[in-house]
């Protein structure tokens, strides 16, 4: 009962946040309503037995993608009437692939309700342990049996990041001294080095 | 499983990744002014990969290698002359390239580093026993080109053949990945040798589409015609030091991996990826040929050569057979050597200001102005078009052979026949380069890096070659034994 309650609400809540993110005016709001569309999704994994699934949604999805879109929809300048210009131009060719899609979406119904296809033979697909979570499974085969891929996978990804530092970092304009703080000297710096006590006589002044 | 001969068979991966990893961190503390010794310790680090891998393909008693981590890697003669051959280039590479740097600042100490990763992915790639191990190796290798393409950041052209090498390589991963789903899916397992087991009877729809996708995928990786679009353009591009590595060493570990997957995974299916290699093979060899005619740009029309020599070295693995791969590998080595030594001679032309020479017209008597390197590249271009006395024509004559003794005389007669319009246009730099009044632009002088480096290949492509014929020949036996009936 419980769970049929949580189905429903999370997929009306998906299909409702699906819709106001294209239908959002502004797309801070669009990414903001694809932001609950993925929470919701990561719900409905959580319902199928996929917990692993929905937390790579709520982390990769909303933690990554997401606010990455936000910064790149902030940080560009768009001109959205602009964007909007071409609409009636380019109505006719939206319209000829919405049909398309819709002809292979009959298609596809319509394949599926004759009966299913055989393509070919799978078997020896290994089943999945009934008493382990699925996160204990994936972790017990990722780090002994593709033990290797795993550190192999941690090596592309420094790789890539060694690319990103060589393709965008700049070094600083360079002067002598400018904008480096050496901790160390300051430190060291007593205040007999820096303070001198003077003694002036009346009506005289002091040379430094 | 066992780890420590795991870790032994996976050997020259792991010693080039523990390198590449000290070597980031000299280079984060060292910055700008470590580039040159990262660079010599780069180069030892590839010195040492190599000298873990040769065991595997000098040793008959070790020639058939071993499987590490469940299957995952297949250490055997075949990956190991491969990984020879990619080290080799990935060597000549770094050698060459701080002194091509100098004239600008551009060189800094990531480059030597992302070579190092470039060729940890490659040997991976080479050594794959299962189609995940394949793709990783694929990305790490192809990330640290990227990257490598658009080095020189000043250059907008080296940013345009970056950009443009990253989003068509971006594509056709998806492509290679959607094929591996489908074979996936299919086979019920990424491990070749079950693949193989699976695919055993026949082949449904599906699995066939799933094995098209896949060497799609990859004939992009070795820039074989159709897919070949990309390569002009970041030949011409990226730097010349990158462009000589690109050339050889990814091409090496592309073909190499063709060549074991389709070998080993689909090797129980020769008929249906064999008419697909065959018509790379012939449509890479025709518009390699044609192509390069019209090109006024060195670098471009070497891009097409290699598009060319793609197209031979895929005769070779139409075959199917045991003499065919030998014969593909002995093709690649001498490919490599020919390849590494045109893009140095390239890099070598220099006018008195110190900048590049590219035209093609610029040449002209070079013969006089700058006798040594003229008879180089006059050696290399010849070596190219197969010209009996230098040592290219061998690789041509054993793939030709292999291929005529699996039945294939069509394909090995339509590849005779391209072979000597492709010979047009090597002619015709050796004649801009001897018999037309001098240009006198290539007046620079070059380093003694580059000549060696340049000699080396020369004595190799040069009749002394022909020393060798035994030796490779031999070695290249070996490796392809271990590849055609290791499955």
């Amino acid at each position: 009962m419980i769970q049929t309650l949580a189905f429903y609400l999370f997929a009306v809540l998906v299909i409702a946040s699906g819709t106001f993110t294209i239908l959002a005016r502004n797309p801070v709001h669009s990414v903001l309503w694809l932001i609950v569309a993925f929470f919701n999704g990561a719900g409905l994994m959580v319902l199928l037995g996929a917990e692993f699934i929905a937390m790579l949604l709520v982390i990769v999805y909303v933690g990554a993608v997401a606010v990455l879109f936000l910064f790149v929809v902030m940080m560009l300048n768009i001109d959205f009437a602009e964007l909007r210009a071409g609409f009636m131009k380019n109505f006719p060719i939206g319209i000829a692939i919405a049909l398309l899609l819709l002809a292979e979406l009959v298609l596809g119904i319509g394949a599926y309700r004759a009966g299913a296809m055989v393509l070919g033979t799978p078997d020896g697909t290994a089943a999945a342990a009934a008493d382990t979570s699925n996160i204990a499974s994936i972790g017990a085969v990722l780090y002994s049996k593709y033990l290797f891929l795993f550190e192999a996978a941690g090596l592309v990804l420094l790789v890539a990041m060694i690319g990103a530092i060589v393709l965008t970092h700049r070094e600083r304009a360079s002067g002598p001294h400018r904008g480096h703080q050496d901790i160390g000297k300051q430190v060291r710096r007593r205040p007999q080095d820096a303070t001198v006590n003077a003694r002036p006589d009346v009506g005289k002044g002091i040379s430094l | 499983m066992d780890y420590a001969n795991s870790l032994y068979l996976t050997g020259p991966e792991v010693f080039l990744s523990v390198s590449g990893l000290i070597l980031t961190l000299l280079a984060a503390w060292g910055g700008r002014p470590s580039a040159r010794y990262t660079t010599i310790l780069a180069v030892a680090a590839l010195f040492g990969a190599g000298a873990l891998t040769a065991q595997f393909l000098i040793n008959d008693a070790y020639s058939l290698g071993g499987d590490a981590f469940g299957g995952l890697y297949r250490m055997d003669a075949f990956g190991s002359m491969a990984k020879l051959l990619i080290y080799a280039a990935a060597i000549g590479c770094l050698i060459v390239t701080p002194r091509f740097f100098d004239k600008g600042t551009e060189y800094r100490p990531e480059y030597p580093l992302l070579v190092v990763f470039a060729a940890v992915g490659m040997g991976m790639m080479v050594s794959a026993a299962d189609l995940m191990t394949l793709y990783i190796g694929l990305e790490m290798s192809s990330l640290a080109s990227y990257v490598l393409a658009s080095f020189a950041r000043s250059d907008g052209r080296s940013a345009e053949a970056g950009l443009k090498y990253f989003v068509l390589g971006a594509l056709a991963s998806g492509i290679l990945l959607y094929g591996i789903s489908l074979v996936y899916g299919f086979a019920g397992s990424t491990s070749y040798p079950a693949i193989r087991a699976a695919f055993d009877g026949g082949l449904g729809t599906g699995a066939m589409f799933g094995i098209v996708f896949v060497l799609a995928g990859l004939a992009f990786k070795i820039s074989a015609v159709p897919f070949h679009m990309w390569t002009p353009d970041v030949y011409e591009g990226a730097p010349t030091p990158v462009t000589t590595f690109f050339a050889t060493a990814p091409k090496v570990a592309a073909i190499a991996m063709t060549a074991r997957i389709s070998l080993d995974a689909f090797g129980n299916q020769v008929d249906v990826w064999r008419q697909i290699v065959i018509f790379a093979a012939l449509a890479s060899i025709l518009v390699g040929a044609l192509g390069a005619i019209g090109q006024s740009n060195v670098k471009r029309l070497l891009a097409y050569s290699s598009i060319n020599n793609v197209g031979f070295i895929l005769i070779g693995l139409a075959a199917g057979t045991a003499a065919g791969t030998s014969a593909m590998l002995v093709y690649l080595a001498i490919y490599v050597a020919m390849s590494l030594g045109s893009f140095v001679a390239v890099l070598m032309m220099r006018d008195a200001a110190g900048n590049q020479v590219e035209s093609i017209a610029d040449m002209a008597g070079l013969s006089r102005t700058n006798p040594m390197l003229a008879l180089c590249l006059a050696a290399m271009m010849l070596s190219l078009a197969g010209i009996p006395p230098l040592f290219g024509f061998w690789g041509k004559f054993v793939v030709f052979q292999a291929a005529v003794e699996a039945d294939l005389v069509v394909l090995a007669a339509i590849g005779i026949a391209a072979s000597v319009i492709g010979a047009f246009y090597y002619l015709k730099i050796v004649k801009i380069m001897y018999f037309d009044e001098p240009a006198e632009v290539v007046t620079g002088k070059s380093d003694l890096s580059h000549w060696a480096v340049l000699a080396i290949c020369a004595i190799v492509v040069s009749p002394l070659g022909y020393l060798a014929t035994k030796p490779l020949g031999v070695l290249a036996d070996r490796a392809a034994a271990a590849l055609v009936f290791a499955g």
